[in-house]
């Protein structure tokens, strides 16, 4: 379990090396994915100079599981307040772990527009990779069981919680 | 009608087959995830890949355009591959039964059918005959029921007049004892805790025991209107005036239409809808139809998000959770 405090201070080690990997400029934007990619979006957001408005992604239309699990009741429409073509996007996400969610997310930014570039941004990256797809700046790395979880809850306050299997 | 038929062993839409037998819970379920879908058509590519792979079949049995082509619509911006089935020229023509019909196309791998028909409850009988993993959705059966009419309806009038239905007066207007979508909008209205539920018409376009629907009857137009949030106009059948049951177009125009004048017995800030296609002249004035207060093209757009809701919601997984990540 992680406090809130230290959860503020890996998200602002996380805005440090964002403000040195990406040229933060007209065309940077951000956009966090639902829902605790939305919350620690919505805390990074304010230490970075960007212009554009907190674009919000709900990736469940996207997701490569709907035959298995059906529809997401909790659907919320994504909401991306600017174009997204040309923009270099900062992508946030609370904890990356097969990368099927990344992957979804990326292919409805690409149903929005055709951006620059992406840049992927986590809270915890962890082991269990299913698809090639790496963060380029991350708060914590977890190694975890398989049957192990780690759950951000939110929004206030931000805590992790990671579930060992038995 | 029975529920069961609807929802399946995890609370889920199984069928989509009408508003009867479902609850509170699920309306606003349908009506949250077609908001959601109202936002695809901000992307430049207006489609998800929510039901890539899946075959829809549009099998209607009546004349449609407007409900077939939104069905359509709504399946391929979900990414679906959609066969409109020409009745006029299939095989019911030359004497197939509907099972037939159904186990021939059934036998080509159809995940959904898209059921209209003139007959009451068709849809019922092709959804309690299907593959457990084909869903039924009803496109319109006889006088029965329209659910995704009231479904995008119900989407209206939360986008115009907010999520609490409790402080609406709603009135309906029109053949009220023929109309599906009536009887749908009806139960929806109910369902959703509607204020104040008003049906205009003259007697013999009433059914018997309406109220016992929950309805408060009017026959004066403008008694029906006051005060009004949302006046709903239904179409008027053709028939009706040489089944007698009116004695002519001009004349249910000089009584029930809505005009101009007729509009200010009800709230400043009123909602005109209407199911399309309309009938200028005998249900409403042009210069209604294309008001400011008409929101009737803006039903034919939410009609697309809305089905695009009831489709995906209906669509059977085959098995449980996954991790996704």
């Amino acid at each position: 379990m992680n406090k809130t405090s230290d959860i503020s201070a890996l998200i602002g080690n996380m805005a440090d090396e964002l403000r040195e990997r990406v040229l933060i400029d007209e065309q940077t934007a951000m956009v966090g994915i639902h829902t605790g990619g939305v919350w620690v979006a919505q805390q990074l957001y304010p230490l970075l100079d960007i212009r554009e408005p907190l674009g919000e992604l709900d990736i469940s239309f996207y997701r490569d599981d709907f035959t298995r699990i059906g529809m997401n009741p909790q659907v919320r429409p994504s909401q991306l307040p600017f174009s997204v073509d040309d923009r270099h996007i900062i992508l946030v996400d609370d904890v990356l772990h097969t990368g099927r969610t990344i992957r979804a997310a990326m292919n409805e930014l690409f149903d929005y527009g055709r951006p620059a570039s992406i840049t992927l941004a986590v809270l915890v990256e962890r082991d269990g990779r299913e698809l090639p797809i790496e963060a380029a700046v991350t708060g914590q790395h977890m190694e975890l069981g398989e049957q192990d979880h780690v759950k951000l809850t939110g929004p206030e306050p931000l805590q992790l919680e990671v579930k060992r299997a038995p | 009608m029975s529920a069961n038929l609807q929802i399946g062993e995890d609370g889920r839409l199984r069928h989509f087959l009408s508003i009867e037998g479902l609850n509170r819970g699920l309306l606003t379920e349908i009506l949250d995830t077609a908001e959601s879908f109202a936002g695809v058509t901000e992307q430049s590519v207006k489609k998800v890949p929510l039901l890539r792979g899946k075959t829809i079949v549009n099998l209607f049995f009546e004349a449609s355009t407007r409900t077939r082509t939104t069905f359509e619509l709504a399946a391929k911006r979900l990414s679906a591959d959609v066969l409109n089935i020409n009745i006029n020229a299939s095989s019911a023509v030359k004497g197939e039964t509907l099972l037939d019909t159904l186990r021939n196309l059934e036998a080509m791998h159809i995940d959904m059918f898209v059921v209209r028909h003139t007959d009451s409850g068709t849809a019922n009988f092709i959804a309690s005959h299907v593959q457990p993993h084909v869903s039924v959705i009803n496109a319109g059966d006889g006088r029965h029921s329209h659910p995704t009419q009231a479904m995008l309806d119900m989407f209206t009038i939360r986008r115009e007049k907010g999520p609490d239905f409790g402080r609406l007066t709603v009135a309906i207007v029109g053949d009220i004892a023929h109309s599906r979508v009536a009887r749908s909008q009806i139960h929806a209205l109910n369902l959703l805790n509607v204020g104040d539920l008003r049906v205009v018409a003259p007697r013999t376009l009433i059914p018997a025991h309406v109220e016992s629907l929950g309805v408060r009857v009017f026959h004066d137009l403008q008694e029906g209107l006051r005060d009004a949030d949302v006046i709903i106009m239904l179409r008027l059948q053709r028939e009706r005036m040489q089944g007698a049951m009116l004695p002519s177009e001009h004349e249910y125009y000089r009584l029930y239409g809505l005009t101009r004048e007729r509009l200010t017995n009800a709230k400043p800030d009123v909602t005109v809808m209407h199911p399309g296609p309309i009938n200028r002249g005998v249900e409403m004035d042009s210069q209604v139809a294309d008001g400011p207060r008409s929101v009737i093209l803006e039903q034919v757009t939410y009609g697309i998000a809305t089905r695009m809701a009831v489709m995906s919601m209906a669509m059977h997984p085959v098995s449980s959770q996954e991790n996704h990540g």
